[in-house]
């Protein structure tokens, strides 16, 4: 075939396809696309019961299971001092432990025998209960759901088996140098006798009792602190029958008030060192605390984090991971929490030889926020990225659930994710500048914890070095 | 032209429904699904399965291919894995301000890098020319990253909308994953035949560094890391699942572009590459998008089998690993494939076992005896392709040693062989598998890795659904017999973690005996 045959029956090929439509893009860039079909955010029911409790309702009818989820006013921040760990024991054995009705194990084989499942757990902030079973066993599993919050049986031989799992996490604590370090730096921040960085230890875990657990449900478990959402494949008018039928009768509790959780309000720069010499790497974090989510300049703050730290084409990620090769694991965020401050915080695990070159390069990137401010390309990628992905937040209405409870107990308002969306769009560079200064890195607290020997550099580079004991404590019962 | 959405809805809906009435499974159900589902296979080999799911504009795919670090050998352990790393580094089209002088700089950089590896991996190296053969390469490696828009596949797709972006490596299989808002098809087609067709090897030593660290961090620094490998390294003696898919150290420091080149050559061709897409996607549309984009991929002829199988075990084998952390304990027996019929006996004695407060072990180790704090089985470590492993890891309560929790362990594993499965046991598997099938089709993403995970495995997605029929089947004669063959004490290994130094000294004997 001659050049000029081969040639025209090419031209013969691209002529024969319909036009741009079928063309194959080469670069990214020439991508064109449709817009997103129209997708409004789903509006749970929100009902509240004459009891106060707060019910949230999302009917879901593809798969036939309904879920439902309490948030209860509560959480391990409330914990007495000399007994951290109640929360954490309590809503384990509210669920071990059976109900006055049915003991722990007979509970065990009604739900698994259903593959349903209900579950609490203690977060710091607040108390959750959850369940999940298939649509035709709901109505019996959402009975058990009430027993188990209105009448537990709180067996102390649960207790027994709670507590012996805690204890077995306390003796592995720092086993696993990342955990220690998570821990310890949650410690320098908050203050280590704040609710927010203490831990569990054998000694507060030895004292719990079960009268203990008794006084802690009889305190925390009212009907007006609860809000039960419910998602699935149920009718509304059944699902809040049912409910009424639950729960209706349960009395209201004495008038809740916020606790006051103490936590260390002055940044402690600093270098805390734990020494663990048969990892083979240092695991560093560094920071003070963060904010609020309804400080003003929260949304600018979502965006620095999305350029800071949100891809892989992000600052951190980039320089840290794809250009210094130094770590796998790298992340950096000024985070915002419900109530109180969250953590500002970088983080990476890195070779021991390549310590120092990693805390400087945090370091770096961190006063880099301010010393090379975001440029309008950054933030309007970083921008985009969260908008373009912004459906995500939304695409499955147990999510969408989730988040209605969490805003509701917070006291957020409702219709935070679409105020989120246009608060986004409207932020500008000169925010995102302006936040970048809520990152001081002249008040880091630097947490290391690793080998002692063969850093490329010694810690007190950094700052007075205050070692960290990952030693086992005594064991339980013995001085 | 907008679909009618709720029509398909109540059809995917609909399934789940007769899923859910606990009756055997029957053709008709999977009749059902099928009408949503379709399967389009390229001329050149490459497998999609199309689910249509409209209930959110949203998509979610996984691209599953068959290749794993089973099909490392010695001296390249650790590349399946970079090469899932090198996937996200973009081709000529894609991550690079010039693609010609970045080729010229990255031929120079490779034969730069394999003149410093001949002579640090000489017999009798001369220091002095491995120190300038070094700082030639190093040089060259700042030339070539100079041409390189870094990161720019994470770019295109977090400014698209992409979330969940990730890849994982086993013994068997690497995947590929994330989730686009549907108006964004067209750039999942575009990005990831890019990837596949002509990936560029660019930052291939920098991400070196990486993985290395990778391994630093989950391999070395975790004694559960030191443990797994340690264990899965005595498993087997001759079939390559014993090597630790994130490679030896030795490796890491010594693959090169020209390896990672070779195994793409080899591995990645596009009958070995199964996509399955799931969310507001539409077949006719789709279809002709995919042949578009991946029918630009020729095809290539199917590596070679693998030729080793494990001979069968003749000796039990123990290791003891001696950490400065808290005791740990493994033991684990070989048993076939998953693709093996008594697969299903496999799933049901993990039930009975270690599934939930109601199961054997942890009603016997945890709850009554108060030996260990955590029990777990899985069928089908490291690997389910090939003749893999039955393993369990307990966790000991505090002050317990292994010892203590094999005897437990082993009692229960005896019991398994001489008495009958309850009734309430069988029934409780049965019902369980059932909706946990249901739970993980909840999601596009779970759905997507389930159907491309069976297509890759079993040659065909419908397996999913076989399964759960298979499972219904098994007798509790079935589980006696296949405990009976599996549990013997010369079909296993035994792996612990003991703190020599502080491990507790046997109690003194109490009065009275």
């Amino acid at each position: 075939m001659t050049i000029r045959t081969a040639s025209t029956l090419l031209l013969a090929a691209i002529l024969a396809l319909p036009a741009a439509a079928s063309a194959q893009a080469t670069h990214a860039e020439d991508l064109r696309y449709p817009p997103l079909p129209r997708f409004d955010i789903p509006q749970p029911e929100r009902v509240v019961l004459d009891n106060g409790m707060v019910v949230m309702l999302l009917e879901d009818h593809e798969l036939p299971l309904v879920e439902a989820t309490a948030f209860i006013r509560g959480g391990s921040r409330q914990d007495p001092a000399d007994k951290a760990g109640l929360a954490k024991l309590g809503a384990t054995v509210l669920r071990t432990g059976g109900t006055l009705g049915r003991p722990g194990d007979a509970m065990d084989d009604y739900l698994e025998s259903r593959a349903a499942s209900i579950e609490l757990r203690a977060a710091e902030d607040h108390l959750q209960a959850s369940l999940s079973s298939l649509k035709a066993d709901f109505p019996d599993v959402l009975r058990a759901f009430a027993d188990i919050l209105r009448q537990p049986a709180l067996d102390a031989r649960k207790l027994d088996v709670a507590r012996n799992q805690a204890v077995a996490d306390v003796a592995r604590q720092n086993d696993d140098p990342g955990q220690s370090m998570f821990r310890e730096f949650r410690k320098v921040l908050y203050g280590p006798d704040s609710p927010y960085g203490r831990t569990e230890t054998f000694a507060s875990l030895g004292k719990i009792r079960r009268d203990d657990l008794v006084a802690w449900h009889g305190e925390a478990f009212h009907p007006d602190r609860i809000i039960l959402g419910l998602v699935g494949d149920f009718q509304r008018d059944d699902a809040l029958r049912q409910i009424r039928g639950a729960f209706g009768d349960w009395p209201k509790g004495p008038a809740w008030t916020h606790p006051d959780v103490p936590y260390r309000k002055q940044p402690s720069p600093g270098v805390w060192f734990g020494r663990k010499d048969e990892s083979t790497q240092s695991w560093i974090a560094m920071g003070h605390l963060g904010g609020l989510r309804s400080d003003p300049d929260y949304y600018a703050l979502e965006v620095l984090n999305q350029l800071f730290s949100g891809s892989f084409a992000s600052r951190l990620v980039d320089d840290v991971r794809t250009r210094k090769g130094l770590a796998y694991s790298v992340n950096g965020s000024i985070d915002s929490d419900y109530d109180h401050p969250g953590m500002a915080y970088l983080f990476v695990s890195t070779k021991l030889q390549t310590t120092g070159a990693s805390i400087d390069a945090l370091l770096e990137e961190a006063r880099n926020l301010t010393a090379q401010p975001a440029t309008d390309e950054e933030v309007s990628k970083a921008k985009q990225a969260l908008l373009s992905s912004f459906v995500f937040n939304y695409d499955t209405r147990r999510q969408v659930l989730r988040r209605q409870l969490t805003l509701e107990y917070f006291g957020y308002p409702l219709d935070w994710l679409s105020r989120y969306r246009s608060a986004i769009d409207s932020v500008t560079t000169e925010q995102v500048r302006a936040a970048a200064h809520r990152l001081r890195p002249d008040d880091f607290s630097i947490v290391v914890v690793g080998p002692a020997q063969g850093t490329d550099k010694p810690l007190t580079a950094y700052g007075k070095v205050t070692p960290l004991d990952l030693s086992l404590p005594p064991a339980p019962g013995k001085k | 032209m907008k679909r009618n959405a709720a029509a398909s809805r109540a059809a995917f809906a609909l399934l789940f429904l007769i899923l859910a009435a606990a009756v055997p499974l029957a053709a008709q159900d999977l009749a059902s699904f099928e009408a949503k589902t379709k399967v389009h296979v390229l001329p050149n080999g490459w497998t999609f399965i199309i689910v249509e799911r409209p209930a959110a504009p949203v998509f979610s795919f996984a691209t599953v291919a068959d290749v794993g670090s089973a099909q490392e050998v010695p001296g390249i352990t650790g590349l399946a894995h970079m090469f899932e790393h090198m996937a996200f580094k973009g081709t000529p089209n894609l991550g690079t301000s010039d693609y010609e002088g970045e080729k010229k700089a990255l031929d120079a950089l490779e034969a730069a890098y394999q003149a410093y590896q001949a002579a640090r991996l000489a017999p009798h190296p001369d220091k002095q020319k491995v120190q300038s053969l070094l700082a030639d390469f190093k040089a060259k490696q700042k030339v070539a990253s100079s041409f390189v828009l870094k990161g720019a596949f994470d770019d295109v797709l977090s400014r698209e909308g992409g979330v969940g972006t990730n890849a994982s490596t086993s013994a068997d299989a690497t995947r590929y994953f994330y989730s686009l808002p549907a108006n964004k098809i067209e750039l999942f087609a575009y990005l990831e035949s890019e990837r596949f067709f002509h990936p560029v090897f660019r930052d291939f030593y920098e991400e070196r560094d990486v993985v290395m660290e990778e391994r630093r961090m989950t391999t070395e620094s975790e004694p559960i890391g030191r443990l797994i490998e340690q264990f899965t390294l005595a498993a087997f003696s001759a079939h390559p699942y014993h090597q630790p898919t994130i490679g030896y150290a030795s490796d890491l420091e010594s693959i090169t572009m020209t390896d990672a080149e070779h195994f793409f050559r080899t591995w990645y061709v596009p009958s070995a590459l199964t996509t399955a897409i799931v969310g507001d996607v539409h077949a006719e549309t789709l279809i002709p998008l995919l042949d578009k984009y991946f029918g630009r991929i020729p095809a290539r002829p199917a590596a070679p089998p693998l030729r080793t199988v494990e001979p069968p075990q003749v000796a039990e084998k123990t290791v003891v690993l001696d950490d400065p952390s808290q005791p740990m304990y493994v033991e684990a027996y070989h048993k076939p494939a998953s693709t093996h019929p008594d697969q299903a006996v496999y799933n049901a004695i993990d039930d009975i076992l270690s599934t939930g407060r109601t199961s054997r072990l942890y009603r016997a180790l945890v709850r009554d005896k108060k030996l260990a704090v955590h029990v777990e089985s899985f069928s089908g470590y490291p690997g389910e392709k090939y003749p893999s492993l039955w393993a369990i890891l307990a966790v000991p309560a505090f002050g317990v040693t292994n010892q203590q929790v094999q005897a437990a362990l082993r009692e229960e594993l005896d019991k398994l062989k001489s008495q009958d499965a309850t009734d309430e046991e069988v029934a409780r598997f049965k019902t369980r598998s059932k909706a946990n099938l249901i739970r993980s089709l909840r999601n596009n993403q779970g759905l997507a890795n389930q159907l491309a995970e069976y297509q890759r495995l079993f040659g065909d997605w419908r397996e999913l659904f076989h399964a759960i029929d298979k499972l219904d089947k098994v007798t509790k004669a079935d589980i006696r017999r296949v405990a009976g063959e599996t549990f013997v004490s010369e079909n296993r290994t035994v792996a612990m973690l003991v703190n020599k130094a502080e491990a507790p000294q046997p109690a003194a004997p109490k009065g009275g005996h």
